[in-house]
C-alpha cells in the first residue's frame, strides 16, 4: 500500500490558528465585555479609592503603609480585577468550547492537537489579562492614583496571577456540564479572596492566628507583590517577592499542564 | 467476517478486527472493511450500533481499543494530525461557531488546516457558491434554518479538499425538502470523485447515497455488499404488505399463508410477503378466503434487509 503523499503539519501552525480563532471571537464579540472589563474596575476605584480613601487617610497613612489609600488600592485593584476576568475566562468559554458552542470538537476534526486547542484559549485569556490590566493602568494613572512609576508592573504580575487562576479553573472547567460548580467556586473561593487577600486593608489587621493564612490564599500573592513593586517597597523584602513569583508559576505551570491531560481525556471520551 | 468484495485499489481505509470498548461496554466488535477510492460507502444501522463509534475512530478523535486500522496507508495512533488534515469532517451534532458569521467559519477553519488567509477566502467563496449560502455569508449562524446549517457544515469540511468526507448522519432531523437539496449537493461531489463515508439510519438515504455499504447490528457488522446485491440476497424483488382489520392480524394462523410468496414475515400491524411477483399475491390470499383492508406492492428496500438479518425493524 503506497500512501500519497501527505504533508506533515507544522504543529507551531496549529497553535497559532486556534489563537487566531479565540482573537476572531473577540474582535466580533468585544462589546459585550467592554463593561465589565474596564468600566467597572473604573467605578470601583472611584468609590473604595477615593471615596472610602478620603475617609481612610483621615486617620492618617500609617495605616496604608505611608501612602494615600488610593495607592495603597490601586495596583491591588488592578491585579483582584485581572484574577476575576482571568477566572470568568477559564470558565464560560471552555463550558462553551466543549458544551454550549462545541467549537472545540470542530477544532479536533482538523489536524488541530488536544493541547493546541487548550493552548489558543489559555493564550488568548492570558492576551485579555494584558488588555484588562494595561487599560486599568492608564485609568490609574489618569486618577493619579500611582505611587511611583513601579505601578507599571502591576500590569505582567496581573497576567500572571490571571493564569495561576485561569487554567485550572479551565483545567477543572472542562470535566463540567454545567456552571453548578462554577457558582459554588465563586462564592466560596472567588469572592472571599477578593475581599480577605490584602486588596483593601493589609493583611496583618488580620487577627495574628488567621495571618499564615495569608500563605495559602493565591491571590494574596499577586496583591501583595504587585503592591510592593508599586510603592518601591519590594526592595526590602526579595526573597519575600520571589517566593510570590515562584508560587503563582507553579499554579499556572501545573494548571497548564492539568488542561493539557483534561482537554485531550474529554475530546477524545 | 470477511470482507467479500475486496476493492481492487488499495484502499484508503482498511479496517481488521476494529474494536471500541468504552469500559465493560463494546461499542464496536471486531468488524473488518475496507473502502477504495472514489467509493461511497456506508454504514447502515439502528442507533447504537456501533456506527458514530467506528466514524469517530475513522476521524481519528477516538482511539481505537484493538484491531487494526489503517486511513491513506497510514495508522491513527501515530499519524492522526497527518490524517485529519486529509479528511473532511460533518458531525452529527452541529459544531458551527454560533458566535462568528457563516463565512467567518469557513475561513477560520481554513486557517486550521494551515491555508493562507487569502487561499482560505477564496476557498470559502467558492464553497458558500457551492451550498447555496453566498447570501448568507455575512449572517450570524444562528438563525440558519437547519439544512442551512448543515450545507454551511458540509462547505466547511470541504474547505482542505478532503481525500476523503465523513458523514455522519448527515441528513438526520431535517424535512424532506432539505434533506433532497442536501443529497443532491453529495451526489455532486461523488461524482467529482470524493470518497465519502457516511452513517445512516435511513434506507432511502443509502439506496440514493450508497455504492456499497455494511450492515450494523449491535456493534457488529451482519451483512456488506451494494444495495442491490444485498436486496437480492436477503429479500426479493418485490414485498406486498397486507393489512388486515384489527382482530383478524392477531388470530391469522401461518398456515393460512403458508406458500404464498418465497417468505413471509409478521409484524405487529401488518404481513410482509416477499416474491418477484408481488401483484400475484394479492389474488392469491384472496383464493384463500382471506381479506385484507389493504394491499400494497412496492420495491424491496434495504428495510427488508434489515429485517431479515436482524428480525427488527430500523427505526422504531
Amino acid at each position: 500500500m503506497t500512501a500519497p503523499a501527505i504533508p506533515e503539519p507544522r504543529p507551531s501552525a496549529g497553535y497559532l490558528a486556534a489563537y487566531e480563532h479565540q482573537v476572531l471571537l473577540y474582535l466580533r464579540n468585544w462589546r459585550g465585555s467592554l463593561f465589565s472589563n474596564f468600566a467597572q474596575p473604573a467605578l470601583f476605584l472611584l468609590a473604595m479609592g477615593v471615596g472610602l480613601g478620603s475617609y481612610v487617610d483621615k486617620g492618617g497613612a500609617n495605616a496604608t503603609d505611608g501612602v494615600s489609600y488610593l495607592q495603597f488600592l490601586a495596583p491591588a485593584l488592578l491585579v483582584s480585577s485581572v484574577m476575576q476576568g482571568a477566572s470568568s475566562e477559564g470558565t464560560f468559554p471552555v463550558l462553551a468550547g466543549f458544551h454550549w458552542v462545541r467549537r472545540y470538537y470542530a477544532m479536533y476534526a482538523t489536524p488541530l492537537t488536544p493541547r493546541a486547542i487548550a493552548f489558543g484559549q489559555l493564550a488568548w485569556n492570558a492576551t485579555h489579562a494584558l488588555m484588562v490590566g494595561s487599560i486599568f493602568c492608564v485609568i490609574i494613572a489618569l486618577f493619579g492614583a500611582a505611587a511611583t512609576p513601579g505601578i507599571v508592573w502591576s500590569v505582567p504580575i496581573g497576567v500572571l496571577t490571571g493564569m495561576a487562576f485561569s487554567a485550572p479553573i479551565a483545567a477543572f472547567m472542562s470535566t463540567q456540564r454545567d456552571t453548578n460548580a462554577w457558582n459554588n467556586i465563586w462564592r466560596f473561593g472567588i469572592t472571599p479572596l477578593f475581599l480577605f487577600s490584602g486588596t483593601f486593608f493589609p493583611i496583618d489587621r488580620l487577627p495574628e492566628l488567621l495571618r499564615p493564612i495569608a500563605w495559602l490564599l493565591p491571590l494574596w500573592h499577586g496583591v501583595d507583590l504587585a503592591r510592593s513593586a508599586a510603592l518601591g517597597t519590594i526592595g526590602q523584602a526579595p526573597l519575600l517577592a520571589l517566593a510570590h513569583v515562584a508560587i503563582l508559576l507553579a499554579m499556572a505551570v501545573g494548571g497548564t499542564w492539568a488542561m493539557f491531560v483534561m482537554f485531550r481525556r474529554q475530546l477524545e471520551a | 467476517m470477511a470482507t467479500t468484495s475486496a476493492p481492487a485499489q488499495a484502499p484508503l481505509i482498511a479496517a481488521r478486527g476494529l474494536t471500541k470498548r468504552f469500559g465493560s461496554f463494546t461499542a464496536v466488535d471486531a468488524v473488518d472493511f475496507d473502502v477504495a477510492p472514489g467509493e461511497s460507502f456506508g454504514f447502515l444501522g439502528p442507533n447504537g450500533a456501533g456506527k458514530t463509534s467506528t466514524m469517530r475512530m475513522i476521524g481519528c478523535v477516538s482511539p481505537i481499543t484493538a484491531g487494526e486500522l489503517r486511513i491513506l496507508g497510514l495508522d491513527p495512533a501515530t499519524d492522526g494530525p497527518r490524517i485529519r488534515g486529509r479528511l473532511g469532517v460533518v458531525p452529527q451534532q452541529d459544531t458551527l461557531d454560533t458566535d462568528l458569521s457563516v463565512v467567518d467559519n469557513l475561513v477560520i477553519y481554513g486557517r486550521y488546516f494551515g491555508l493562507t488567509r487569502a487561499e482560505s477566502r477564496r476557498r470559502a467563496a467558492e464553497l458558500l457558491e457551492f451550498a447555496q449560502l453566498a447570501d448568507r455569508a455575512g449572517d450570524r449562524v444562528d438563525p440558519l434554518s437547519g439544512g442551512m446549517k448543515r450545507r454551511l457544515t458540509i462547505a466547511r469540511a470541504l474547505i482542505n479538499e478532503p481525500s476523503i468526507l465523513l458523514l455522519d448522519e448527515p441528513t438526520t432531523g431535517l424535512d424532506p425538502q432539505a434533506r433532497h437539496l442536501l443529497w443532491d449537493r453529495l451526489y455532486r461531489l461523488k461524482q467529482r470523485g470524493v470518497t465519502l463515508v457516511l452513517t445512516t439510519h435511513y434506507m432511502d438515504e443509502a439506496e440514493q447515497l450508497c455504492d456499497r455499504l455494511v450492515v450494523m447490528d449491535k456493534a457488529r457488522i451482519v451483512a456488506e455488499g451494494s444495495p442491490r446485491s444485498l436486496i437480492e440476497r436477503y429479500s426479493s424483488r418485490e414485498v406486498t404488505e397486507l393489512r388486515f382489520a384489527v382482530g383478524v392480524q392477531e388470530t391469522l394462523a401461518d398456515a393460512q399463508l403458508e406458500g404464498i410468496g418465497d417468505r413471509i414475515d409478521r409484524l405487529p400491524d401488518r404481513v410482509l410477503v416477499y416474491s418477484d411477483d408481488g401483484e400475484a399475491v394479492g389474488p392469491a390470499v384472496h383464493a384463500r378466503g382471506l381479506r385484507p383492508e389493504t394491499v400494497l406492492v412496492r420495491r424491496s428496500s434495504l428495510e427488508d434487509v434489515f429485517l431479515r438479518l436482524t428480525g427488527r425493524t430500523l427505526v422504531d
